[in-house]
């Protein structure tokens, strides 16, 4: 690999992080104001969580694999 | 009760229409808000970006055509898999999966890891080995240029059709999900892949399908997870199924296991017997597409060292067992959880069905009603339910076997999990697309333009021509699509055109590899009478479905079960001809085989690594998990 490269590693890592920061600001906003979406167990919040797992990866690859970072 | 929830209508910003951001044409089964229409944009930037950075890393034709041979074994191993991974496969098998029960698991697991494991541990060091840029091109080192001109020229035709049938069939599922219009699917999306393959070659090709498999998982599965919460497990799920059987809601049969129905073709809905699965699919149709199908093992070719291209393989072994998770469950999930908007159970049925049930604008009965109540006795619908579909109250729609996971993400995701899911089908298309044209850009300069028509020029030369087939390329994809779209039986004849080829090649790339006393002719032959035995059964059995007794050896077998046989045919023909045609002509000296057969070439030697990083030990580790998995569902 080029050693300047940037990672896909990184790329994945912003896309994750955006995606991740977009679906659990989404469902905290519907925690907060009681307006759930018209899904099956949407009692299980799955924005939240999911959106925070889909942000700590996002973080995690983002940082690991930033452009720069001696390997 | 939630029934099916055909929007996503939480109130707010969110989930804004956005139709005014589309081009809308019909309507849809999911409605996207502006969160969902955001994530979906970001994608675009993201590719995009992604093609221009890339661009400053494609400037030779080893970095353009492949990916400079700079490629983990990871990435190439995501790559590889990801490659097969399209949202036609996605949708396609999870329907299937609605309709044969577990049975279509069968395509993920012996309909490729052994292949992949093959070529990972035995095939990938003779392609790695003697540097060849392409399938072809080690039938032109091995066999001449006669073979490898032929499978050139076959490969790039098909390629390109391949991808326009995709393209179209991206617009048609766009369409049928979303409700956009058919030109702008068609239009958005090859300009973004032909702008980011064109940019970025085979790296950013790579990148891209790397991408896609990542958005897959985080976009599709979520919806097994809460399928499972929902039923109660996989036994509270088998539980719900076998009341639904009860009930008459499912039709009776199967649904859990592999192995149990496959002693007869009348003992399973797809018709099929174990010979055929193991020796049909499992050998000639796998080994012929996981082996010798350009299209993914130019992935493993860009890999950086012979233990990556490997261990690519191996690698994409274990994501192919773990796809079923969130192909093949979503479809079973789907026969207990989905329901229609009256409460009742909700049974999806063929695409035929859909089309002639189909109510006009205004809603009411079906338009062609007579038509539509002959195709509804033939179903297994409770009569309940044909009664509502017919009498067109508007609780009960009609929806297809291929509409399942779509059903499901809308069913289990809200605003920017649905965009999210969505923009998962999307990036499955568009990547699927860019591998058939990054493929059909190396296959044509590398095999046809190099060697016929300009033999030596520079290097930013073919550069520059690999660019400019790639836009080429879309273009008549494009063509191709909208020929598709006018002439809808067209699809299964290319479809079944592709199919013609690889398993005949799979026999002169095994006996070139393995076989030092295999000759020029008898590749040739081999290669020529295989396909066109392949191309003869098809025909024989399109102009004569009797026909399928001989060809499946059954009269109880089905459609699935022809395939299977028809490149078991093929295979054995052009391995026969082969050897009877190699035993008559000259073979090449062992001096001009090294390098691209078996007994002598000489492996490389690599440097030794922990057992944990050792190809063979993840190898054998693959098999048992494999072996677990069809003891387990047996």
């Amino acid at each position: 690999m080029h050693s300047s490269a940037i990672s896909i590693w990184f790329f994945i890592g912003v896309l994750l992080s955006v995606y991740g920061a977009l679906v659990l600001a989404y469902g905290i906003f519907e925690l907060v104001t009681h307006q759930a979406a018209n899904v099956v167990l949407a009692n299980l919040h799955a924005p939240v969580w999911w959106g925070a797992i889909l942000l700590g990866l996002g973080l995690f690859y983002g940082v690991r694999f930033r452009p720069g970072r001696a390997e | 009760m939630f029934g099916l929830a055909l929007t996503s209508p939480a109130a707010g910003l969110f989930t804004m229409p956005a139709k005014a951001a589309l081009a809308f044409d019909s309507p849809s089964l999911a409605h996207l808000g502006l969160l969902d229409i955001a994530v979906i944009a970001i994608y675009f930037l993201m590719v995009i970006w992604i093609g221009f950075y890339l661009k400053g890393q494609s400037n030779t034709s080893e970095e353009f055509f492949m990916a400079g041979r700079e490629m983990t074994a990871w990435i190439a191993g995501l790559s590889f898999v990801s490659a097969n991974l399209g949202s036609l496969e996605l949708m396609g098998w999870a329907g299937s999966s609605y309709q044969y029960g577990i049975l279509a698991a069968h395509w993920y697991w012996i309909g490729a890891i052994p292949a992949m494991l093959f070529l990972g541990m035995v095939m990938m060091p003779f392609y790695y080995v003697c540097k060849t840029h392409s399938v072809p091109g080690y039938l032109k080192l091995r066999y001449g240029q006669g073979s490898s001109f032929v499978a050139a020229v076959s490969f790039a035709f098909m390629t390109v059709l391949m991808s326009g049938v995709n393209m179209f069939a991206m617009a048609e599922v766009m369409k049928i999900v979303l409700g956009w219009d058919m030109n702008f699917s068609i239009i958005v999306s090859s300009l973004a892949v032909a702008a980011y393959v064109a940019l970025g070659g085979l790296r950013s090709a790579i990148f891209n399908e790397v991408l896609q498999f990542v958005l897959i998982w985080g976009g599709a599965m979520l919806v097994p997870i809460l399928g499972l919460v929902e039923t109660g497990g996989w036994n509270g799920f088998k539980a719900r199924l076998a009341h639904n059987i009860a009930t008459g809601d499912v039709p009776v049969g199967d649904y859990t296991h592999m192995w149990r129905s496959m002693g007869h073709f009348a003992d399973n809905p797809m018709g099929i017997h174990w010979t055929g699965i193991v020796f049909g699919l499992g050998f000639a149709i796998s080994f012929g597409y996981w082996t010798t199908d350009f299209l993914v093992v130019q992935r493993v070719l860009a890999a950086n060292s012979l233990r990556s291209a490997r261990l690519a393989p191996v690698i994409g072994s274990f994501f192919k067992m773990a796809v079923p998770f969130i192909v093949i469950l979503p479809g079973l999930l789907g026969l207990v959880v989905l329901t229609n908007s009256n409460g009742s159970h909700m049974q999806l049925v063929g695409e035929n069905v859909v089309k002639d049930c189909a109510r006009s604008a205004s809603g009411g009965a079906p338009v062609n009603l007579s038509q539509c109540s002959a195709d509804l006795a033939t179903t297994s619908v409770l009569p309940a339910t044909q009664q509502a579909v017919l009498a067109g109250t508007g609780d009960v729609q009609l929806h297809s076997y291929n509409e399942v996971l779509p059903l499901m993400m809308v069913r289990y995701l809200g605003p920017g999990l649905l965009g999210l899911g969505i923009t998962a089908l999307i990036a499955g298309f568009m990547s699927g697309m860019a591998g058939n044209v990054s493929a059909f850009t190396a296959i044509f300069t590398y095999d046809i333009y190099q060697p016929h028509i300009v033999k030596h020029a520079r290097d930013d030369h073919y550069v520059l021509v690999g660019r400019i087939v790639t836009i080429v390329g879309v273009v008549i994809s494009i063509g191709a699509a909208y020929l598709v779209m006018n002439a809808a039986g067209i699809m299964d004849y290319v479809q079944a055109l592709f199919s013609f080829f690889i398993s005949p090649l799979l026999g002169v790339v095994l006996l070139g590899m393995f076989w030092k006393r295999a000759t020029k002719a008898g590749g040739f032959w081999g290669l020529l009478i295989g396909t066109l035995t392949s191309i003869g059964l098809w025909a024989w059995v399109k102009a004569d479905p009797s026909a399928l007794r001989f060809v499946a050896i059954s009269p109880d077998a089905k459609d699935m079960a022809e395939n299977m046989y028809r490149a078991l045919w093929s295979v054995i023909t052009s391995v026969g001809v082969n050897v009877i045609v190699s035993l008559f002509t000259k073979p090449k000296p062992l001096s001009e085989l090294a390098s691209v057969v078996y007994g002598v070439t000489p492996l490389p030697k690599e440097e030794p690594v922990p057992f944990y990083k050792n190809e063979w030990t993840w190898t054998g580790i693959a098999i048992v998990l494999f072996l677990a998995l069809n003891i387990y569902f047996w």
